[in-house]
């Protein structure tokens, strides 16, 4: 299939125009008048102006293809970034490959989506964020949980449903969240965590702006091709532009939506030019190498920590199973899958930093064994953990579980020392 | 003889076709408590319109917590569709009450995700219709993520506007939906009748840490009610979950919400007149709904008539019927009466509609029904 011309636009200053006070929040720069319609071709021009009236400077660059003098305009990376980006995506695969084990052994139910073959992307975006960094998924998030530093353990006791997971068992596969690692979903419905996202990211800026909090939290959007046809994706990417919003919105364009082809079901199928109609500058880049992804990403977030505003990313990419497990994945082309796993992120990092002479073999073949025995630890943890007990189906439906209301002795439900212990029925 | 005739004047209505009175005079019986000792009408009490108590109590929140903030279409620049947060931009600028898009489903995921990190949202939908486009943040990513994510994540955030059916407003702008947002754990769902009702549980819903459901009435916002010192004090607020008797009575509960109790207070002054002394229960809080308080009156009334303005099928009369007949079966003596809104999408010709939602002579009807006196059926569906 034909790879996308890969174009990088990115606004060469800082926004120059009129600021003029507008209800809009922040005292943003509203969007002011467009100068040039908005069927502007961004593509040809070396200095073109968005709609939102913002000059831009066009770049061309083959960001698609491997060779070799891509690697030269790549700012170089160290031994131990290497390893830590090797080490991040080997725990990602070697996860999922598990999991994919562990459903097989009836260990595992319900919806399990995995990861194979995008751990570029996640590794790329994630590891450049501090804890304090908001990340948003979709139910495809084992490995964007385990990026942002929730422990292997605990997303497969989760996975498990065990009481030490996650979240104690209640969430499940499509919904991890952990407040420590400032994970927050884990959503299932396509679409639901973009303005969950646009949301955390405002609150960055309400902490700054209104609270005058020292805050420059950034919120990443992880979700897939399908929801860019979504109406929520729209509208937070107006919102976001409009209240120029922390937030990186990266798209994992797997060009496949359970069995529908990202080109049956999209009548533009470049979705990073979906950015630009916002006033959001749209980046394309190969998301099957991860130190593209990485310097991609490296300036998307620097431009929201900034307070530039919001960014689309889209990565091209490929997930190497099915939509879930249960997908008998028959609609992909055989000669398309085997393309991409020739591309394997894992791979060609592996003979990046070999050919480089970052790392040696035998400190990769160390990490290799040490997540072996990391993911073995896990399931041996989760198996032996126990399930939830009875008294926790109850638990933690509200904050304030006076939610519950009043029982027949006129006294709250919850503060009835056997309340939790009782059927479901209150 | 305790009783103080009040007239209500404006009622403001968007639309402003419908001219015809569908409230008419209410009459307002003053809790004792607050009553004065004297028969002249007291200058104490002040009268407080909805809106102006929903407005205050926006205003004291907002200015207490400075996490606490507004959002939704027209709330800003408009001083409020419906004129309820009408000073509150100038006072508090835009970054606390702002103008959203018409994107009922991105702003409130954004109010979500900002709930998710510890700031306050209320999200005001101009009306709960427009909610549909939104529900699943309602439910999926506020309701129910306290849970899934084992308590790391509550999210104290408020939904908040008219709900039910207005004047002459049509189909698609009329509908109740008490029920569906009861019916999900997870939610806390208030609804007020009178102005202290407005004060109290919006303070409330502001502070609580779960995400509340809160259903207004546009017809009740122009409607005036008097007030104690109590309920204009900054720190007011009613606890969440407990339901109000508005009038004492032994022959026959009557259970309502919102709009439907100043007509069951109506109806209960009709019913007087027959010899029959109806109890009033002003619900409040659908959820959790005040299943106690309930089922004592009805277990000394030993009959229940639930009023509601929505659709019939699975409605909140329906939880409370079962709930009694659960409870409190061998003190009924007689079949538990429903009253509900016509199972009909809501029509515009205003004789229509009249006939689409319950009216005062509806539940005088269906009060001497629970009390065997013999009265012919209307319209069942």
């Amino acid at each position: 299939m034909s790879s996308f011309s890969a174009l990088k636009i990115l606004p060469s200053h800082p926004i120059a125009g009129e600021y003029r006070r507008h209800s809009s929040p922040f005292h943003a720069a509203p969007a002011s008048r467009l100068l040039r319609s908005s069927g502007a071709n961004y593509l040809s021009s070396t200095s073109s102006v968005t709609a939102a009236g913002r000059p831009v400077r066009v770049l061309s660059a083959n960001v698609v293809s491997n060779e070799k003098q891509i690697g030269s305009a790549l700012a170089a990376i160290t031994s131990k970034e290497a390893l830590d980006l090797y080490e991040d995506m080997v725990l990602g695969r070697s996860f999922e490959d598990m999991c994919a084990q562990m459903y097989y052994r009836g260990k595992m139910f319900g919806f399990v989506h995995l990861y194979n073959g995008q751990e570029a992307v996640s590794t790329g975006f994630i590891r450049l964020l501090t804890a304090r960094d908001t990340v948003v998924s979709t139910y495809r998030d084992h490995v964007h949980a385990l990026s942002k530093g929730v422990p292997a353990r605990a997303v497969m006791a989760e996975l498990f449903g065990k009481t030490t997971g996650c979240c104690r068992g209640q969430g499940g596969s499509m919904h991890m969240f952990s407040r420590e690692h400032n994970l927050i979903g884990g959503f299932a419905f396509i679409g639901e965590g973009i303005p969950v996202a646009t949301g955390a990211a405002f609150s960055s800026k309400y902490r700054r702006e209104v609270l005058k909090e020292n805050c420059d939290d950034v919120t990443i959007a992880f979700f897939g091709d399908g929801t860019c046809n979504n109406g929520q994706f729209f509208e937070c990417l107006n919102m976001a532009a409009l209240w120029k919003l922390p937030i990186v919105f990266v798209v994992e364009n797997n060009l496949w939506a359970i069995g529908m082809s990202h080109f049956r079901a999209t009548s533009d199928p470049e979705i990073w030019k979906k950015g630009p109609p916002f006033g959001i500058p749209g980046v394309h880049v190969d998301g099957m190498d991860v130190l593209k992804v990485r310097e991609v990403a490296k300036d998307a977030v620097a431009r929201a920590r900034r307070g530039d505003g919001p960014t689309l990313v889209e990565c091209e990419t490929y997930r190497f199973r099915g939509h879930s497990l249960a997908d008998p994945d028959e609609l992909r082309n055989p000669d398309e899958k085997a393309r991409y796993s020739s591309r394997d992120p894992i791979a060609t990092l592996k003979k990046y930093v070999l050919e480089h002479n970052l790392v040696s073999e035998s400190e990769l073949k160390a990490i290799d064994k040490k997540i072996d025995e990391l993911v073995e630890e896990a399931v041996e943890f989760a198996d032996s953990s126990p399930a939830p007990p009875r008294s926790q189906l109850l638990e933690n439906v509200f904050a304030d579980p006076k939610g519950f209301g009043i029982g027949p002795d006129g006294k709250y439900r919850c503060e009835d020392p056997g309340f939790t212990q009782g059927t479901a029925q209150v | 003889m305790d009783r103080i005739m009040l007239s209500f004047a404006r009622r403001k209505v968007l639309c402003g076709k419908f001219s015809a009175s569908v409230l008419g005079k209410a009459f307002e019986r003053i809790p004792r408590a607050t009553y004065p000792s004297t028969r002249n009408y007291s200058s104490s009490l002040k009268e407080m319109t909805v809106r102006d108590a929903l407005n205050t109590a926006l205003d004291e929140e907002m200015s207490a917590d400075p996490k606490v903030f507004l959002m939704g279409e027209e709330v800003g620049e408009y001083q409020g569709a419906y004129k309820i947060s009408k000073g509150l931009l100038d006072k508090y600028g835009p970054e606390r009450v702002i103008d959203t898009p018409i994107t009922e489903a991105g702003f409130t995921g954004i109010g979500v995700g900002a709930a998710y990190y510890g700031l306050r949202p209320i999200v005001e939908f101009m009306t709960f219709n427009f909610s549909m486009q939104a529900i699943d943040h309602i439910i999926n990513s506020a309701a129910k993520s306290n849970y899934m994510s084992a308590g790391q994540i509550s999210v104290p955030i408020v939904f908040r506007g008219p709900n039910g059916a207005a004047a002459g407003v049509g189909a698609q702008h009329s509908q109740c939906y008490a029920a569906w947002y009861a019916s999900c754990p997870g939610l806390k769902v208030l609804s007020p009748y009178s102005s202290e009702d407005a004060r109290g549980l919006l303070k409330a819903a502001i502070r609580d840490p779960d995400p509340v459901v809160f259903l207004e009435n546009e017809i009740l916002y122009g409607e005036s009610f008097a007030v104690s010192p109590e309920v204009l004090d900054s720190s007011f607020s009613i606890p969440i979950g407990k339901a109000k008797i508005e009038r004492g009575g032994k022959d026959v509960t009557i259970t309502a919400f919102s709009k439907m109790v100043g007509y069951s207070l109506q109806a209960a002054e009709i019913l007087a007149k027959d010899g029959i002394s109806a109890e009033v229960i002003n619900l409040r809080s659908i959820r959790p709904l005040d299943r106690a308080t309930i089922n004592a009156s009805v277990r000394k009334t030993n009959r229940l008539v639930t009023v509601e303005e929505g659709f019939p099928q699975h409605g909140v009369g329906a939880e409370i019927c079962a709930s009694v007949v659960e409870e409190s079966f061998e003190y009924l003596d007689a079949p538990v009466e429903r009253i509900a809104g016509a199972d009909v999408p809501m029509p515009y010709a205003p004789n229509l509609e009249r006939l689409a939602v319950p009216q005062v002579e509806d539940i005088v009807r269906a009060a001497k029904r629970a009390c065997y006196r013999l009265v012919p059926k209307s319209a069942a569906a």
